[in-house]
Parts: structure tokens; C-alpha cells; sequence
């Protein structure tokens, strides 16, 4: 159903949500860019149309609303493992297209991987909304139309803001409160079907591309810094660390931290043994994770073409460009169409 | 909603060194673990490793922990009536079933004995159970060597054989070299009704599997535990994952075959 809401009953139906929800959106944070008096455009709580950012792409995906960068999962004193309280409220996440199929992804990794179910992810997940805005035009570094992530169905709201105004669908949960706030208006949502970049993933990889010399390149290039899977919407690896608290070392937390594939001591054993020493071989587990290992293993490709590596790597390495080196040498290439 | 991450308190019930720097420790607690499985052992504060349980029975559990950091170094302290926290048990363990009626070739290198002590103490008496059985385990030298009660009672009902890659005591009676010298040292091996298994560090793996592969056995008769890191042992964190295998899930318990086609 469609609606079209002026700037001021748009912040009406946001307070009306919010007593309910918890409500995010990409906001631009000022001067905390990546270089001096730039600007952040990143995940934050609002309140009023005005403060998303609709123009730009978020440096950091919306994972971190549902996945915290760094999450207590116990309180301790010395014999008792408390788990922190997880708020009532559920959350409405204003994302895009491909960063609500990076979800799907992590959901496979954290509620299906294994016998277990991760119940500190599930417990957020099971309470998000995902409100999509959608994609006036492709931006830079994307190449979501290659992976089959730049169209969404059945979502609860897809919104296209525009000069004072934005022209919602929304499904029939919504729609009555839309409707309060709205006047009716025809919407037939717009996906991107072209992006400037295209990839070709390759079927099948043999071994030998695995010691391949092009990885080489990425030794002495990458600085192993971590930076394209900390933006990454589905990387969801993370580290386990303990601490106790300096005035009271009876009590403390179990914390998990996000972990990075590229950054050292992501493998190190007792005694220094490690695996994947340089940064090559970094660069080839992540690539083919995201292109090939997750696809054996669930049926789907990892990455969701959100282009976000390429925009934070500092060493300009094109993640893009290395999976289609890796299809001309896999040779039996599928053309994507 | 359960919590896979919630341990749940062991009673240490007995500490028994077994070297300067290896000691054994049985707690209470009642899990059901095949042979080759992990627990995540923890303490509050300090924090979680994944630990193989190197012997079980009804009501206890037992691991055998070398000292090599922040948790260990404190585990290293405990003593009996204290407690430790665990969760688990995880991974796939050894086929035992498969090895009924074989000859079963055991080479452990160093720690790598304790995932296999209960293997090795299901079937030393039960020789009924398998045609034979032969340990072959190699250690640094000879104050690195685990389980010596044990080994001498072993010893009384099967083929066991033991090295060290150096006599750093003077006082060794003992063979020393590696422990492929025990390997190819071995008589004439049934290959058709063989089955190994190897678990060590990386390279004395690789060198025992290629001195059976020399003796004839098949590859797909040779059985590996890999160790990697791991922060969750349930398939989430991502740290064991090697090309689309999760060690945690799949392993730590290879067959050669699936092992020789992961690269990490
Ligand atoms: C499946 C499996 C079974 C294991 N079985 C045993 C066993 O039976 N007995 C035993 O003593 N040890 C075993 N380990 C190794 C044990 O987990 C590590 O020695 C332990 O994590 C070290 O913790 P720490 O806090 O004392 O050391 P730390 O202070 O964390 O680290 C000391 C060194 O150990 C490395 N390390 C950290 N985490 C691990 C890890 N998960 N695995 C290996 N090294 C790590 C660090 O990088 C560092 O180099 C096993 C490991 C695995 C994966
Ligand atoms: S690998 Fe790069 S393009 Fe793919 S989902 Fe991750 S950040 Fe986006
Ligand atoms: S952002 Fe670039 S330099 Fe940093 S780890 Fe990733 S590929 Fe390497
Ligand atoms: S140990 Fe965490 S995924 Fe295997």
C-alpha cells in the first residue's frame, strides 16, 4: 500500500513508533570522518526525517545495531554468570536493500551454523524491522545488481525520500499507521539494475588458484589495518576476552569483540604457531569466503555487493577487481545476467 | 531461549602432574563425550580455551592442560575441591566403532596423546574388541613424557613403544629418535584391516602420515585431529574456519582425506 508523508507527519509517525521502537538510520556524524574536517556517515538513534542521511552510503553497516562491535554476554562475580538484560523495546532499522541481505547472511552464521542457536543475536534480530530506503542511483564502488542483492521482497516499508516529502510502501502491519499520518499515493518501488561495476563470480575454483602468484600483489600491498571487514555488513567473526574490574578483580565480564580474518593473531596458536602469516594469504581466505566457501556451505553467495571494502581501504586494493581476477583465472566463468 | 555460552560449574575432584608443565585434572561432571571431542574450559575473568577431554566416566571428566598462558597459568593453581567452569562437549570425535575387528595404530606426538588416552584405555584390556592394538608415541624428551603410570600398565597387554627426540637426562633407558622411526620400524601391517590414528603438532603429523602412506595404508584409514584456535566451539566466531570447513563442527577429528583438502 502507498502513502506519501510531508517532513512534519513523518516525524509525527516516528514519535508515534518510537514509543515502541527504538528507531536507527544512517546519520552523518560531523568531523569524524576518515580524514580531517570530514564527515562520518554512520548508524545512529533518530527522531526526525532530517537527521538521515539519504544521499551518501554509510561507511559502517547497520551489523553493529544487531552484532555490537564489543558485547558483554556475562556478568561475573567469582561463582556467577549473570547475562545482561536486553531492552523490551524492538528496533526499526532504515538500511538498504543489500544490507538487509547481509542479514540474512549473519542469521545463517548465528542462528543456523551448528547445533546452537546464538541467543544474544537473537534475541535483537527477532525484534528488527527493516525499513529499506531506497537506491536514487547507484554509488560508488557498488556492485549489488552482480551479486542479486539490489532487489528486496516482502519487507515492512520501503521509502523514497524526496523534496519534503517521502512516498512509502508499506505492507499491512504498517499501513494503518501509515495511513493516519499519509495521504494514499501510488508507489511502485524503483531497484538498481545497473551499477557502474559488475562482478563475474566464478562456478567452481580449483586448488591451484589458492597458491596462485596473483596473490602475491595483495602481500605487499594490504597492511593488514582490518578496516574492509570491520565496514563489512557480513563479516561476523569475533574474539572472546575477560576482564576484571581494577577496583573490585572479584567481578568482572565476558566480553566478545569483533575479529578480523586479516589482522595478525587471528589464527595463533601456544607457542607462535599461526597460519596465514602474510597478508596474500589473508586477502585469498577472505575473498574466497566471501565469493565461494559460503556458497558450498548454504547455497548463496557471502557478499552482497555493498562495495563498502573498496571505499575504506586505505591501499586503494579493490575487492571487486580481485574476485574478477580470480574468475578470468578460474577460466569457467559464469556470466551473471 | 538457551544460552550456548553459559558454562556451568565442574568440581575438581583430583590434580595429578604429569610433567613440569602438563597436568591432569578429573572434574565432576556429567556429560556424555565420545573420544577426540573438546570442552570450553573457563574461570571468570580470566578466560575460555578449548581443552580435549583426554578420559571420561559415568560422573567425570578428565583433561590433561599444559601451562602456556593467561587462563592455563591460573588453571595450573587450582586444586582439588576448587572448580572450573565448563561448556560442551564439542566437535566430532574418532569413529571407535569403525575399528572393531582391526588392527588399530595409534601415533601420538607429545600432547597429542591426550585426545587418544581414552581410546587407548577402552581398548587395551578389550583386545577381544579389536584385533590389535599398537601405541606409538614420541616425546620431546623424556620429562615431556604423559601418562608413564598408565603406560606401564598398557604396556603388560599391548604393543606400546615409546620415544624421545633427545636423552636431555642421561638417565633414559629408552629409544630416542623420531617417532616415524617407529613407524617404518613397524613388522609387516595388515593394510586391508588397518586402521591409524595420528595427532601431534602440524609437522609430525604430515611426516607420520607419509610413513604409513609408505607402509601401504590407505589414506582413507588414517584418522587426524587438527588444532586451531578457537573462541566459541560452536561455529560462530569463525577463528577455525578453514576454506568452507568449520574445524569446531566438522572436526577437530579428520579423515586424512577430507584433512589433505582444506588449506588454511
Ligand atoms: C580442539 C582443541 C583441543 C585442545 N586440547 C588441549 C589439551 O588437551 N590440553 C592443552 O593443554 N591444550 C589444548 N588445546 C590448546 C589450548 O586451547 C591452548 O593452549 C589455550 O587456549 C591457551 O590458553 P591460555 O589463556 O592459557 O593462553 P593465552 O595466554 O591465551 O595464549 C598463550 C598462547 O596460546 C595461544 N592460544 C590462544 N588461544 C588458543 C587456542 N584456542 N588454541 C591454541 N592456542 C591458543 C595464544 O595465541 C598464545 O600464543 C587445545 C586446543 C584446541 C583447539
Ligand atoms: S565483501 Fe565488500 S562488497 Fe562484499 S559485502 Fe563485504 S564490504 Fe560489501
Ligand atoms: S582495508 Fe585494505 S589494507 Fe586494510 S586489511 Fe583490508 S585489504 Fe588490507
Ligand atoms: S571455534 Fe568458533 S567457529 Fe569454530
Amino acid at each position: 500500500m502507498g502513502y506519501v508523508l510531508d517532513g512534519q507527519s513523518f516525524d509525527g509517525l516516528l514519535s508515534q513508533l518510537s514509543k515502541e521502537y527504538l528507531i536507527y538510520a544512517p546519520v552523518r556524524i560531523s568531523g569524524k570522518g576518515a580524514y580531517s574536517d570530514t564527515d562520518l556517515v554512520a548508524y545512529g538513534q533518530i527522531s526526525s526525517l532530517d537527521e538521515i542521511e539519504y544521499n551518501e552510503k554509510s561507511r559502517f553497516s547497520p551489523k553493529e545495531l544487531i552484532y555490537p562491535i564489543t558485547q558483554t554476554l556475562f556478568y561475573f562475580t567469582e561463582d556467577e554468570y549473570k547475562e545482561p538484560a536486553v531492552s523490551q523495546k524492538s528496533i526499526i532499522i532504515f538500511c538498504r536493500p543489500c544490507d538487509v541481505h547481509a542479514f540474512r547472511r549473519l542469521d545463517e552464521i548465528f542462528l543456523k551454523n551448528g547445533d546452537f542457536r546464538d541467543s544474544y543475536y537473537e534475541a535483537i534480530r527477532r525484534k528488527t524491522v527493516f525499513f529499506i530506503l531506497e537506491c536514487a542511483g547507484s554509488f560508488e564502488n557498488c556492485f549489488c545488481v552482480s551479486m542479486g542483492t539490489n532487489r528486496v521482497e516482502g519487507y515492512a516499508a520501503l521509502l523514497r525520500p524526496g523534496e519534503g516529502q517521502v512516498t512509502c510502501d508499506v505492507d499491512e502491519h504498517f499501513a494503518p499507521l501509515f495511513a493516519r499520518y499519509g495521504k494514499p499515493a501510488g508507489m511502485t518501488p524503483r531497484f538498481i539494475e545497473e551499477n557502474s561495476i559488475s562482478v563475474i563470480l566464478p562456478e567452481e575454483i580449483d586448488k591451484n588458484i589458492f597458491d596462485h602468484q596473483m596473490w602475491q600483489e595483495y602481500s605487499s600491498r594490504c597492511t593488514a589495518c582490518g578496516r574492509c571487514t570491520v565496514s563489512c555488513p557480513t563479516c561476523s567473526c569475533f574474539t572472546m576476552q575477560d576482564i576484571f574490574y581494577e577496583d573490585n578483580p572479584r567481578c568482572g565480564e565476558r566480553r566478545r569483540v569483533w575479529a578480523s580474518c586479516m589482522v595478525d593473531g587471528f589464527t595463533e596458536l601456544a607457542g607462535g604457531h599461526g597460519f596465514r602469516k602474510d597478508n596474500g594469504s589473508r586477502m585469498r581466505f577472505k575473498v574466497m569466503h566471501k565469493i565461494y566457501d559460503f556458497r558450498k556451505r548454504f547455497g548463496y553467495d557471502m557478499c552482497v555487493g555493498c562495495g563498502r571494502c573498496d571505499d575504506v581501504c586505505p591501499e586503494y586494493i579493490s575487492f571487486s577487481g580481485c574476485v574478477n581476477k580470480v574468475s578470468s583465472l578460474a577460466g569457467e566463468v559464469k556470466k551473471d545476467d | 531461549m538457551t544460552n550456548p555460552y553459559r558454562p556451568f560449574k565442574a568440581e575438581i575432584l583430583s590434580v595429578l602432574p604429569q610433567t613440569g608443565i602438563d597436568f591432569t585434572f578429573r572434574l565432576a561432571a556429567d556429560i556424555k563425550v565420545e573420544s577426540g571431542q573438546f570442552v570450553e574450559v573457563s574461570l571468570p575473568g580470566v578466560g575460555e580455551a578449548p581443552i580435549s577431554v583426554s578420559d571420561f566416566g559415568p560422573g567425570w571428566i578428565e583433561m590433561t592442560i599444559r601451562r602456556v598462558g593467561k587462563l592455563t597459568n591460573v588453571i595450573h593453581t587450582l586444586t582439588p575441591g576448587g572448580s572450573l567452569f565448563i561448556r560442551g562437549p564439542y566437535g566430532k570425535g574418532f569413529p571407535v566403532d569403525r575399528f572393531t575387528g582391526r588392527d588399530l595404530i595409534i601415533a601420538a606426538g607429545g600432547t597429542g596423546l591426550a585426545p587418544v588416552k581414552s581410546i587407548v584405555r577402552r581398548f587395551y584390556k578389550n583386545t577381544a574388541e579389536l584385533k590389535s592394538l599398537t601405541l606409538l608415541a614420541g616425546f620431546k624428551s623424556p620429562s615431556d613424557v604423559l601418562f608413564r603410570d598408565e603406560i606401564n600398565i598398557w604396556q603388560s597387554c599391548i604393543n606400546v613403544q615409546i620415544t624421545v627426540d633427545g636423552d636431555d637426562t642421561g638417565e633414559w633407558k629408552g629409544r630416542v629418535g623420531l617417532i616415524t622411526k617407529l613407524i617404518s620400524g613397524l613388522p609387516k601391517i595388515d593394510v586391508q584391516n588397518t586402521e591409524v590414528i595420528i595427532v601431534g603438532p602440524p609437522v609430525m603429523m604430515k611426516f607420520a602420515s607419509q610413513e604409513f602412506f609408505k607402509k601401504g595404508i590407505p589414506e582413507d584409514r588414517v584418522w587426524v585431529s587438527f588444532e586451531r584456535k578457537m573462541c566459541c566451539g560452536l561455529g560462530k566466531c569463525g577463528h577455525c574456519k578453514i576454506d568452507d570447513t568449520y574445524v569446531c563442527l566438522e572436526g577437530p577429528v579428520f579423515n586424512y582425506t577430507a584433512a589433505a583438502q582444506l588449506t588454511d
